[in-house]
């Protein structure tokens, strides 16, 4: 699954593969005719569309890309580095470059690719660019207070609208097919000889934006990965199918006892819950961290049986089949939820079945819940363990 | 002279792929100001250390323990930009020492004003935190909301201020 940096590539090997990125990031905008501000600055007069339809088409295709990627389980879309929002600064910043646009008639990575190919006013706007950072950061005191205002964090387009995400990646597919629509027509109104949109067949242009827009209206009806996988284990017809090996209290808390370390309490409950009272050794985990990379070390050793513990048997059996249905092996759930785990050994009650082991099984039970409940008890005690660093991806300008 | 480009729509969808290429190795999108800003500050790091270390703008970036400025990962990205965009020039016809404006500016004045823009556009960047492509266009594919918010005051400021530059460019 992806991203495969940190895990399968080096920081060290990530250098080059940005460098082969970079190759064709180059090539690609200097086909495109970024190369040219002349082009460039076309799109704010009116005679030259081509750098929205290639802006446009290229953040439409990398989105869906992600989203159907995401979707069939191939990149982890909780990893992958989101730049966060700072408000105010953004649209600042945002107001300077058009700025820089229009009077420079580059952005930043098209100056690059243009004194590539050797345009001087390019490596003026290069030169211009290490001068602007470098006057950035010797005034930098003066405005470091707003630079840092309105931070939002990785806020998502769609959650800030309000709407789901298949929503919002329709919206923006329509958008473009009707800028694309729009705009070719102003094109050829402003520049009626050598319009770069009168090289285009028209048919095949609406027969492609009939088909751009279809696959938009298929973002609206696709679910999440975890709505999805969730609806497909609890379905009947998987039920049948699909079972879940199932660990008894007794069989746990001995293993407990016997601090085995061929079992992994995998607790599904909520926080609060799992702060309240904890198996010896368990960790936290919610359902929608089941489906990223994030919890793979923990879950992937095939030896160690994983215990899916909930609070009620039909939450376990869902975790336990959305971890099976994830590829996991080596999954149980432990009988009755934590509340029968509860009822059954920390809390003993002697009962007799009037089978002849009832005695035996009592004493098993009261001895138990002694020795778990001071598990419990010394691992509250104990300093709370400093988490992990996370290796985070880093990303950003 | 004219000189025959890709198509857009295809050249977008390579632009995409790219990216999302990017996205699915790395977990990180495109970048270019990025690049801009640790050349500056490994060179204001070479020159007068001290005062790198002491800047609070530099200053998170050198000092003991950090890597080197320009062993970051947009630094070589930009690096395969540049061969990336000579390899086409070079397949295309297209590499020449030449300046580039409307048709009634003289290349001097032109050059000014592409400095002038470029100074612009890298304070921009650093408020935004990336520029066309790493803010925008990696920020939009992401779903990032700072990402469309560049864009659109990028875009939007660009058209508002369009007329009072047209002299540059029609």
């Amino acid at each position: 699954m992806g991203p495969f940096v940190p895990e399968l590539i080096s920081d060290q090997l990530n250098l080059i593969v940005a460098l082969f990125i970079g190759v064709a990031f180059g090539f690609v905008l200097e086909q495109a005719g970024f190369s040219s501000p002349r082009r460039l600055a076309g799109v704010f007069y009116g005679y030259d569309f081509t750098v929205l339809r290639v802006f446009f088409t290229a953040a439409v295709t990398a989105m869906s890309g992600i989203l159907l990627l995401a979707y069939f389980g191939y990149l982890d879309i909780q990893s992958i580095y989101v730049n966060p929002t700072w408000l105010m600064p953004a649209i600042v910043g945002g107001i300077i470059m058009g700025f820089g646009f229009i009077i420079g008639g580059y952005c930043p990575g098209t100056s690059v690719c243009a004194a590539a190919i050797g345009k001087i006013d390019a490596m003026f706007f290069v030169g211009g660019g290490l001068l602007g950072v470098f006057a950035f950061g010797e005034f930098y005191p003066f405005y470091h207070i707003f630079y840092e205002s309105t931070a939002l964090g990785a806020i998502k387009v769609f959650d800030s609208l309000g709407i789901s995400q298949g929503l919002f990646a329709f919206m923006l597919v329509v958008v473009a097919v009707g800028a694309f629509t729009i705009t070719t027509i102003i094109e050829k109104r402003v520049n009626k000889s050598f319009a770069p949109s009168l090289e285009f067949k028209p048919i095949k242009h609406k027969i492609a934006g009939a088909g751009i827009t279809m696959l938009g209206v298929m973002f609206i009806f696709m679910p999440s990965r975890q709505a999805h996988l969730t609806e497909k284990v609890q379905s009947a017809s998987y039920g049948a199918s699909h079972s879940v090996k199932i660990m008894s209290p007794d069989e746990l808390a001995y293993r407990i006892i016997d601090k085995e370390n061929s079992v992994q309490v995998v607790d599904m409950r909520l926080p609060e819950q799992f702060a309240a009272l904890a198996l010896p050794g368990s960790v936290n985990v919610q359902v929608k961290n089941l489906f990223g990379k994030e919890l793979t070390p923990i879950l992937s050793d095939r030896r160690v049986v994983k215990v899916v513990v909930g609070q009620s048997d039909k939450e376990s059996q869902t975790a336990a089949l959305l971890l099976q249905e994830l590829g996991y092996e080596n999954i149980a759930m432990l009988q009755g939820g934590l509340e029968n785990f509860q009822k059954t050994i920390l809390i003993p009650k002697s009962q007799a079945t009037g089978s002849r082991w009832d005695a035996d099984v009592n004493t098993f039970r009261a001895n138990a819940s002694m020795v778990i409940s001071q598990m419990i008890a010394n691992a509250k005690n104990e300093q709370p363990k400093v988490a992990k660093q996370e290796k985070k991806i880093q990303g950003g300008c | 002279m004219k000189t025959k480009y890709m198509n857009p729509y295809l050249a977008g969808f390579f632009l995409g792929l790219v990216l999302l290429a990017a996205i699915f190795v790395t977990g990180r999108g495109l970048g270019a100001s990025g690049a801009i800003k640790s050349i500056v500050v490994a060179t204001v790091d070479g020159v007068a250390s001290t005062h790198a270390e002491q800047s609070s703008f530099y200053g998170s970036y050198v000092g003991v323990g950090k890597d080197n400025p320009l062993k970051t990962w947009l630094v070589f990205e930009i690096a395969g930009v540049l061969i990336g965009g000579f390899l086409s020039g070079l397949i295309s016809g297209r590499l020449k020492f030449v300046s580039e404006g409307g048709p009634r500016i003289s290349p001097h004045r032109r050059w000014l004003f592409a400095a002038i823009g470029g100074a612009l556009f890298s304070i921009g960047a650093q408020f935004a935190r990336g520029c066309t492509s790493g803010a925008a266009l990696t920020g939009m594919a992401v779903l990032s909301t700072a990402g469309f918010i560049t864009m659109m005051a990028i875009f939007g400021s660009g058209y508002v201020i369009a007329y009072f530059f047209r002299k540059l460019w029609i």
